[in-house]
C-alpha cells in the first residue's frame, strides 16, 4: 500500500467506528448520567463520602464541590509523588523534587498531563497507578461532568440546580471510564502494549552498551491517556515508544479512544436537550474544524517544505517509521484538537506551517471536538457568543435552544473566551521578558515556537510538548503550573455559573423569528467565528513563529 | 416627519436622511464629549482617547510626520464617535425644543371643595401657577385657555387642540366618564368648558417625561446594549493583551535578527508606541464601539417619528421579542363599523325592490350601520337617497333596544328592519308568513360571520311580507392580510380580541388572515390570555386606550396605550401612541427589530474589518525582520509607514462613513430568521471583510506620495 492510500485507509475506518459510537455510546452516556438508579458500589460510595444522592446543587454548590475535589485531589497527588520513595513498591527512585512535583500535580488534576519529567525514570509504579492514573481517570470525569452540567443549563427550565457533582463524578468514572478501559487495556495488550510489574531489565545492545529496559503497567496507563483526553504517557517518548504504541493498529486503537467521548457528547447534548439535530449541528462544527485541520497538517506535512525533507523526500525528522508521515500527523493533529498530550512524534521536528496546526488546534479552544466534556462546554460557549451576534441580525433577544442570551451570559462567556488566551499571551510575553526562554533549543522563530507551544498547550489543558525546549526549571514548573491551574479551574467556574444562569431560565419557544441553530448557516458562522476570533487573538504572536519562519 | 404609507409592501422603515450640515452643527457637543470623565462609559473609545493621550505625548517628543498623522487621525477617530452620537441626540433636541414651547408659564384656575354636578356659580377657586398643581388637585379650564397640567376631565365635553403634542391639527373630544377623558398639559382647550383632576407629581408630567425622552436625558441602556458592551470590552482586554504582550515578543524577534534594519516601526527597544497603538485601535472593535449609542439614540427618535413614545428603551427592545401580538377586532383588524354589503331578497321580490325598501327605512337611520344600507343602494342599484322633506307623511320609527327594529310607516305602507327574530315576529303579527327562505338566509349570513337584518313591508290591506335580508359585514382594513403573512414570517402571532360571539369571530378572523381570536372577550379574559402566553415564555404585546385595559396594558410586555385613552391606559403602557392608531404596534416592533438588527450588523462588520487590518499591519511591523511575512502583505501597500496610517484613517473614516446607516437602521424585510441571517451575514459580514481591504489599498494609493 502506498503512504497515502494507506492513510486514506486509516482515517476512513476511524471515522466509520465514530460514526457508530457517536449513535450508541452516545446515548450509552446519555442514559448514564440521566439515569436515576445507583448501582450497590455507588451507594456505597455516597455513604463513604456522606452524600446523599437525590440531592440536587445549585451551580455555586456544584462549582464548589468541583474545586473542594480537585484541590483534596491536588494535595493528595503532590504529597504522594513527594513521598513516593518512602513509599511500596519503589523500584529506587528519589522522591520528585518541589516545583516537578508542583507541576505535575496541578498538570495531572487539571487533566493536562503536561510532563515536566521523564516517567520511567522519575515514577514509582505507586506513583504511576495510585496518583496518576486516578487522575487520569476522574480528572477526564470532571470534565465530562461540568459539559453535562451546562447541558442541562440548557435543558432545565426554571430550575435553580444543575445536578449533582459527586453523583456525575462516580457513575461517569464507574459506568464509562472503567469499563471501556477495561475492554480497551485487553485490545491494546494483544495488539503488544506492555503489561506488568517489570522494575526494569538491563541488556546489552548489539553495539555493546547497556540500555534499561523498563516494563510497568503501560497498556492499563494508556487507554486511560487517551480514553480521558489526558495524554500523560508512561514512557516520556509517549506513543512514539515501541512499549507504548508498538504498531499502527494499536496506534488506530488510541486514535479511536481519544476521539471516542468527545465525539460522543454533542449526542448526549442532543438527546438531553430533546434535539438530536442540535447534536448533530455541534458535532458537524467539530467535523468540519477537524478534518480542515488533519487535512492542512497532512498537507504541510507531506509536501515537506524545508531543506532536509527535500533531501530525503519526506518530512521523517522526528517521525517514527513505523506510522509515517501520515499518520504521525494525524496523530499529532488529533491529539491537540482533543485535549489530549500524547504524542506519536515530534511536532518540534515538523516543519514549520505543519508544527503550527497543532498550536492552532489548540488555540481554537480545543474545541475540534475536544477535551473530555471539555471539548463540548468549549463549543457551547462559542456557540453562545455566536449565537449572540447572530441573533442579534435576526432582529431579536438572541436565544440558543430557548435560552435567552442577555447580559449575565454573554458575561460568563466573555470571561470564559477571554482567560486561554489572556493566560497563553501574557506566559509567552513573560518568558520572553525574563529571559527564560533562553532555556529553549532552537534560536529566532523556531525557539519562539516552542515557547508559545509550551503555554498554548499547558493553558488549554492539552499536554503535549513541542519539545525542544528544557522545561523543568524551577520558573517553567511553577508558570506553567499556574497556566494550567487557571486554563482548567477558572472557564470551568464560568461554564457553571453560564449553567446556572441558563437553568433559572423559562425558554422562549421556538418560531419562525427564531434562529435555527441545527442548519448549516448557523455551523458554517459557528466555524466562522471560531476561527475569526482565535485568528485575530493569536495573529501577531503567530506570525513572529511559525509563520516567519514557514512563510 | 417622515411620511410612511402604512399599506401594501411599500410601507418601510425609513428614517431621516443625514444632512451635512448636522454633522457641522454637531461639532461643538462632539468636541465637548471628549472630556474623559464622560467618555470613560464607552469603554472602546474611552481606550482610543487615552491611547491618543499616548501617542500626542510620543509626537512632541519625537515629532515626525508620521507620529503627529497617526495621532491626528487618532483624534479624528475618538471624534467621529462622539460626533455620532452628537447628532443623534441633536435630532430630538429640535423636537424637545418645540415641545418646550407648549411648556409655558400657564395660569391654573384651580376649584376647592369643588363637588361633582356642583353648579357652576357656587365655584370658590383660586390661582395658582401651573407648576404648583398637587396631584388630586381640581382645575377648571374653559375655552381659549391652556390646560395646566395632565389629568382627567371629571365634568364636561370640550374640544382640545392637541397639536403641541401629536403635531395633528385637527382638535380632539375630550369629555369626562368613558375612554376620552385624558388630557395632556400644554394642550388648549378649543371650546366648552371642563374641568379637569389633576394627575401627575409636579414636574413629571408627560410633556416633561416627553421631552427627556426625545433629548435622551433619561437614556438607560438596554439589556440587549449592556450585553453587547459586555461582549466588546472584553475583545478589547483580548485586543489589549494580544498587543501589549506583542512587545517582548518583538524584542526578542528583533534582537535574534540583529543585522535587520531598524524602521520606523520597530528597533532595538520594540515597536515604537505610535505603532503599538494604532495596531490596538485598529483591532478594538470602534466601529460599533463609536455608534453603538447612536443607534440606540436613532432607534428612539425613529420611533417619535412615527408619534410613539417610549417611556423606556427597554420596551423598544422588548418590542422586537415579541411572540403573540392581541389586537383588537374594532378599528384595528376591520374599520371601526359594520357595513351592507349585499342585499338578499326572498323568491319573488327583486332586488331593486328590496334595497328599496332598506333604503327608505334607513334614511332616517344615522348609525354608519343604517348610512352604509344607503351607500349600498346608490351604489348598487343607482337608488338616490330621498330627501326626507320629499315624504312628508313618512313617520320614522327608530331603533330601540326593545322592539330591535326600526323603519318608517308611509301612508299605505309600513317598512322594517331589523334583527331577524323581532322582523319575523312583525311579520307574523300582521299576518304574513315568512317562508323558509329568509330562515336559511339569515342562517348562512350569521354562519359566516355576518350580522342579517330582515327587511319586511306590510301594504295596507295585505298581509305583511318579508322582502330578504341585508347582509352586513365587518369589513376588514385594506392591506391586513399581507400584514399579519408577514408577521407569520417573522415568527409573530396575532390574535384577534372581539366581544363578537365565536361564529362571527372565526370569520373575520378567516378573512383578516389572523392566527387566533379571543372571542365574546371581557378584560379579564384579554389578561387571562396574557397570562398564559407568558408563562409559555411568549413576549405579548397589545395595545389598549379604556381604563379596563389598564391591567392588561401593565401585564403585556409591550402595552402601547392609546394618546385618547385614560390616564390610567397611558400610565399602565410603556408605550403612547400620539396618533392612537393601534395598527401602529406592528410599525413598533419592526422598529424594536431593526434597531437590533443594526447592532448585530454593524457588530459583524467592524470584527470581519479585522482581518484586512491585519494584513496591513503586521507584514509593516515585522517584514523589517523576518522578509518572509511580506508575503502577507497582499495589498501590496507601498511602505509600513504608509499602510499603518492608511489602516487607522480607514478605521477613523468608516465610522462617519457609517452614522447615517446607525441613525436610519439597516434596512429591514420581515422575513424568517434564517434569510435575515443570510443576507445580513453576507452584507455586513462578508462585506465586512472585503471593503476593508479595498478601502485600505485606496487610501494607500492616495497617500503613498508622504512617506
Amino acid at each position: 500500500m502506498s503512504m497515502t492510500v494507506a492513510g486514506v485507509l486509516f482515517i476512513v475506518s476511524l471515522l466509520a467506528a465514530l460514526a457508530v459510537a457517536y449513535r450508541y455510546f452516545g446515548d450509552y452516556m446519555y442514559r448514564v448520567v440521566v439515569g436515576a438508579r445507583h448501582s450497590l458500589a455507588e451507594r456505597g460510595i455516597y455513604k463513604i463520602l456522606r452524600v446523599n444522592p437525590e440531592g440536587e446543587q445549585s451551580w455555586k454548590a456544584y462549582a464548589g464541590s468541583l474545586l473542594a475535589f480537585s484541590a483534596i485531589s491536588l494535595l493528595f497527588l503532590y504529597a504522594l509523588l513527594r513521598l513516593q520513595h518512602v513509599l511500596w513498591p519503589n523500584p529506587n527512585f528519589p522522591g520528585v523534587t518541589d516545583h516537578v512535583a508542583w507541576n505535575t500535580a496541578v498538570s495531572f488534576v487539571a487533566n493536562t498531563n503536561w510532563q515536566a519529567y521523564s516517567g520511567e525514570s522519575t515514577m514509582t509504579h505507586l506513583s504511576q497507578m495510585a496518583g496518576l492514573a486516578v487522575q487520569n481517570f476522574v480528572s477526564a470525569s470532571v470534565g465530562v461532568a461540568v459539559a453535562v452540567a451546562l447541558v442541562r443549563g440548557f435543558a432545565r427550565r426554571k430550575s435553580g440546580t444543575l445536578g449533582n457533582f459527586w453523583v456525575d463524578l462516580t457513575r461517569i468514572t464507574l459506568r464509562i471510564m472503567l469499563p471501556v478501559a477495561v475492554v480497551a487495556t485487553v485490545a491494546l495488550v494483544i495488539g503488544g502494549v506492555v503489561q506488568n510489574f517489570s522494575g526494569g531489565h538491563d541488556v546489552t545492545t548489539l553495539t555493546g552498551g547497556t540500555q534499561t529496559i523498563t516494563g510497568g503497567p503501560v497498556a492499563s496507563q494508556e487507554v486511560i491517556k487517551e480514553l480521558g483526553t489526558n495524554g500523560g504517557g508512561f514512557m516520556n517518548a509517549n506513543s512514539a515508544h515501541p512499549f507504548e504504541n508498538p504498531t499502527p493498529w494499536t496506534n488506530w486503537i488510541q486514535l479511536f479512544l481519544i476521539l471516542l467521548i468527545p465525539v460522543s457528547m454533542p449526542r448526549v447534548f442532543g438527546r438531553m436537550v430533546g434535539q438530536n439535530r442540535q447534536g448533530y449541528a455541534i458535532l458537524a462544527v467539530m467535523g468540519i474544524l477537524a478534518i480542515a485541520s488533519i487535512g492542512l497538517t497532512n498537507v504541510f506535512e507531506i509536501a515537506g517544505n524545508g531543506t532536509v525533507p527535500h533531501a530525503i523526500g519526506a518530512a521523517m525528522e522526528g517521525k517514527e517509521i513505523r506510522f509515517g508521515v501520515s499518520d504521525s500527523a494525524s496523530f499529532g493533529a488529533i491529539t491537540t484538537l482533543t485535549s489530549t498530550g500524547a504524542v506519536n512524534s515530534f511536532h518540534d521536528s515538523y516543519t514549520s506551517l505543519g508544527g503550527m496546526m497543532p498550536m492552532i488546534n489548540m488555540m481554537l479552544g480545543e474545541v475540534a471536538p475536544g477535551g473530555v466534556g471539555a471539548g463540548l462546554y468549549g463549543m457551547l460557549v462559542l456557540a453562545v457568543i455566536t449565537v449572540f451576534v447572530a441573533g442579534l441580525m435576526v432582529g431579536r433577544t438572541p436565544e440558543y435552544l430557548g435560552k435567552k442570551i442577555g447580559a449575565r451570559e454573554i458575561k460568563f462567556a466573555s470571561i470564559y473566551f477571554l482567560i486561554t488566551p489572556a493566560t497563553v499571551l501574557t506566559g509567552v510575553a513573560a518568558a520572553m521578558a525574563t529571559k527564560n526562554h533562553t532555556t529553549m533549543l532552537n534560536v529566532g522563530p523556531h525557539g519562539f515556537s516552542e515557547v508559545l507551544y509550551a503555554f498554548t498547550s499547558a493553558a488549554n489543558n492539552n499536554g503535549s510538548a513541542f519539545a525542544g525546549i528544557t522545561v523543568n526549571t524551577g520558573w517553567w514548573d511553577t508558570a506553567l503550573g499556574f497556566a494550567m491551574l487557571l486554563g482548567r479551574f477558572l472557564p470551568i467556574i464560568m461554564v457553571l455559573g453560564l449553567a446556572g444562569s441558563l437553568a433559572a431560565q423559562q425558554p422562549v419557544p421556538e418560531s419562525k423569528g427564531t434562529l435555527p441553530t441545527h442548519r448549516p448557516l448557523f455551523v458554517g458562522m459557528l466555524v466562522g467565528v471560531t476561527v475569526v476570533l482565535v485568528a485575530l487573538t493569536f495573529l501577531p504572536a503567530l506570525a513572529l513563529g511559525p509563520l516567519a519562519e514557514g512563510l | 416627519m417622515t411620511a410612511t404609507t402604512t399599506s401594501g409592501a411599500q410601507r418601510r422603515i425609513g428614517g431621516g436622511l443625514l444632512d451635512p450640515k448636522q454633522l457641522w452643527k454637531s461639532l461643538p457637543a462632539a468636541l465637548a464629549k471628549l472630556d474623559p470623565r464622560t467618555l470613560w462609559r464607552n469603554p472602546v473609545m474611552f481606550i482610543v482617547e487615552v491611547g491618543a493621550v499616548f501617542t500626542t505625548v510620543l509626537a512632541i517628543g519625537d515629532p515626525t510626520l508620521f507620529a503627529w498623522l497617526i495621532t491626528i487621525w487618532l483624534w479624528l477617530t475618538v471624534l467621529s464617535a462622539n460626533l455620532a452620537e452628537a447628532v443623534a441626540e441633536g435630532r430630538g433636541k429640535a423636537q424637545a425644543a418645540s415641545l418646550r414651547a407648549a411648556k409655558r408659564d400657564t395660569m391654573a384656575i384651580r376649584l376647592t371643595e369643588w363637588t361633582p354636578g356642583q353648579d357652576q356659580s357656587r365655584y370658590r377657586d383660586e390661582v395658582v401657577a401651573a407648576a404648583d398643581l398637587r396631584l388630586g388637585d381640581i382645575v377648571v379650564v374653559a375655552a381659549g385657555e391652556v390646560i395646566p397640567g395632565d389629568g382627567d376631565v371629571v365634568e364636561g365635553i370640550a374640544s382640545v387642540d392637541e397639536s403641541a403634542i401629536t403635531g395633528e391639527s385637527a382638535p380632539v373630544i375630550r369629555e369626562s366618564g368613558g375612554d376620552r377623558s385624558a388630557v395632556t398639559g400644554g394642550t388648549k382647550v378649543l371650546s366648552d368648558r371642563i374641568v379637569v383632576k389633576i394627575t401627575q407629581k409636579p414636574g413629571e408630567s408627560f410633556i416633561d417625561r416627553m421631552i427627556a425622552l426625545v433629548e435622551g436625558a433619561s437614556r438607560q441602556k438596554t439589556p440587549n446594549e449592556i450585553a453587547l458592551n459586555i461582549l466588546l470590552a472584553a475583545l478589547t482586554i483580548i485586543f489589549l493583551l494580544s498587543v501589549v504582550t506583542l512587545q517582548p515578543m518583538a524584542i526578542f524577534a528583533k534582537a535574534f535578527q540583529g543585522a535587520a534594519p531598524d524602521t520606523a516601526a520597530i528597533n532595538g527597544d520594540g515597536i515604537s508606541g505610535i505603532v503599538l497603538v494604532s495596531l490596538l485601535v485598529c483591532l478594538i472593535p470602534t466601529t460599533i464601539g463609536a455608534l453603538l449609542s447612536a443607534i440606540g439614540i436613532a432607534g428612539m427618535d425613529r420611533l417619535v417619528q412615527r408619534n410613539v413614545l417610549a417611556m423606556s428603551g427597554r420596551a423598544v427592545e422588548a418590542a422586537g421579542d415579541v411572540n403573540t401580538l392581541l389586537l383588537d377586532k374594532t378599528g384595528t383588524i376591520t374599520l371601526g363599523n359594520r357595513q351592507a354589503s349585499e342585499f338578499l331578497p326572498v323568491e319573488g321580490v327583486t332586488p331593486e325592490t328590496l334595497a328599496d325598501a332598506a333604503q327608505l327605512s334607513s334614511l332616517a337611520d344615522e348609525t354608519p350601520e343604517g348610512r352604509s344600507i344607503v351607500v349600498l343602494a346608490k351604489q348598487d342599484y343607482g337608488l338616490r337617497a330621498r330627501e326626507e322633506g320629499l315624504m312628508p307623511n313618512a313617520q320614522f320609527v327608530p331603533f330601540s333596544a326593545e322592539t330591535r327594529m326600526s323603519g318608517v310607516d308611509l301612508t299605505d305602507r309600513r317598512i322594517r328592519k331589523g334583527a331577524a327574530s323581532a322582523v319575523m315576529k312583525w311579520v307574523r303579527e300582521n299576518g304574513g308568513h315568512p317562508t323558509e327562505q329568509v330562515g336559511d338566509t339569515v342562517d348562512a349570513i350569521a354562519g359566516s360571520g355576518g350580522t342579517p337584518l330582515v327587511v319586511a313591508e306590510h301594504i295596507e290591506g295585505e298581509p305583511a311580507r318579508a322582502l330578504g335580508v341585508v347582509h352586513l359585514k365587518d369589513v376588514v382594513k385594506a392591506g391586513m392580510r399581507e400584514r399579519f403573512d408577514e408577521m407569520r414570517r417573522m415568527g409573530i402571532r396575532t390574535v384577534m380580541i372581539t366581544g363578537d360571539n365565536p361564529r362571527t369571530a372565526k370569520a373575520i378572523a378567516d378573512e383578516a388572515g389572523v392566527d387566533d381570536f379571543l372571542a365574546e372577550a371581557k378584560p379579564e379574559d384579554k389578561m387571562a390570555l396574557i397570562k398564559k402566553e407568558q408563562e409559555g415564555g411568549r413576549l405579548v404585546a397589545m395595545t389598549g386606550d379604556g381604563t379596563n385595559d389598564a391591567p392588561a396594558l401593565a401585564q403585556a410586555d409591550v402595552g402601547v396605550a392609546m394618546n385618547t385613552g385614560t390616564s390610567a391606559a397611558k400610565e399602565a403602557g410603556n408605550m403612547v401612541d400620539l396618533d392612537s392608531d393601534p395598527t401602529k404596534l406592528i410599525e413598533i416592533v419592526e422598529i424594536g427589530k431593526q434597531l437590533l438588527i443594526t447592532r448585530g450588523a454593524l457588530t459583524t462588520f467592524s470584527i470581519a474589518n479585522d482581518i484586512a487590518k491585519y494584513f496591513a499591519i503586521i507584514p509593516a511591523m515585522f517584514a523589517g525582520i523576518y522578509p518572509s511575512l511580506d508575503a502577507l502583505n497582499i495589498m501590496r501597500l507601498s511602505s509600513p509607514e504608509s499602510a499603518i496610517l492608511s489602516a487607522v484613517i480607514f478605521n477613523a473614516l468608516i465610522i462617519i462613513v457609517l452614522i447615517p446607516l446607525a441613525l436610519r437602521g439597516v434596512r429591514y424585510r420581515p422575513s424568517s430568521a434564517s434569510k435575515l441571517l443570510t443576507r445580513n451575514l453576507w452584507i455586513y459580514g462578508l462585506g465586512g471583510i472585503i471593503v476593508p481591504f479595498i478601502g485600505i489599498k485606496i487610501i494607500d494609493l492616495i497617500i503613498q506620495g508622504i512617506f
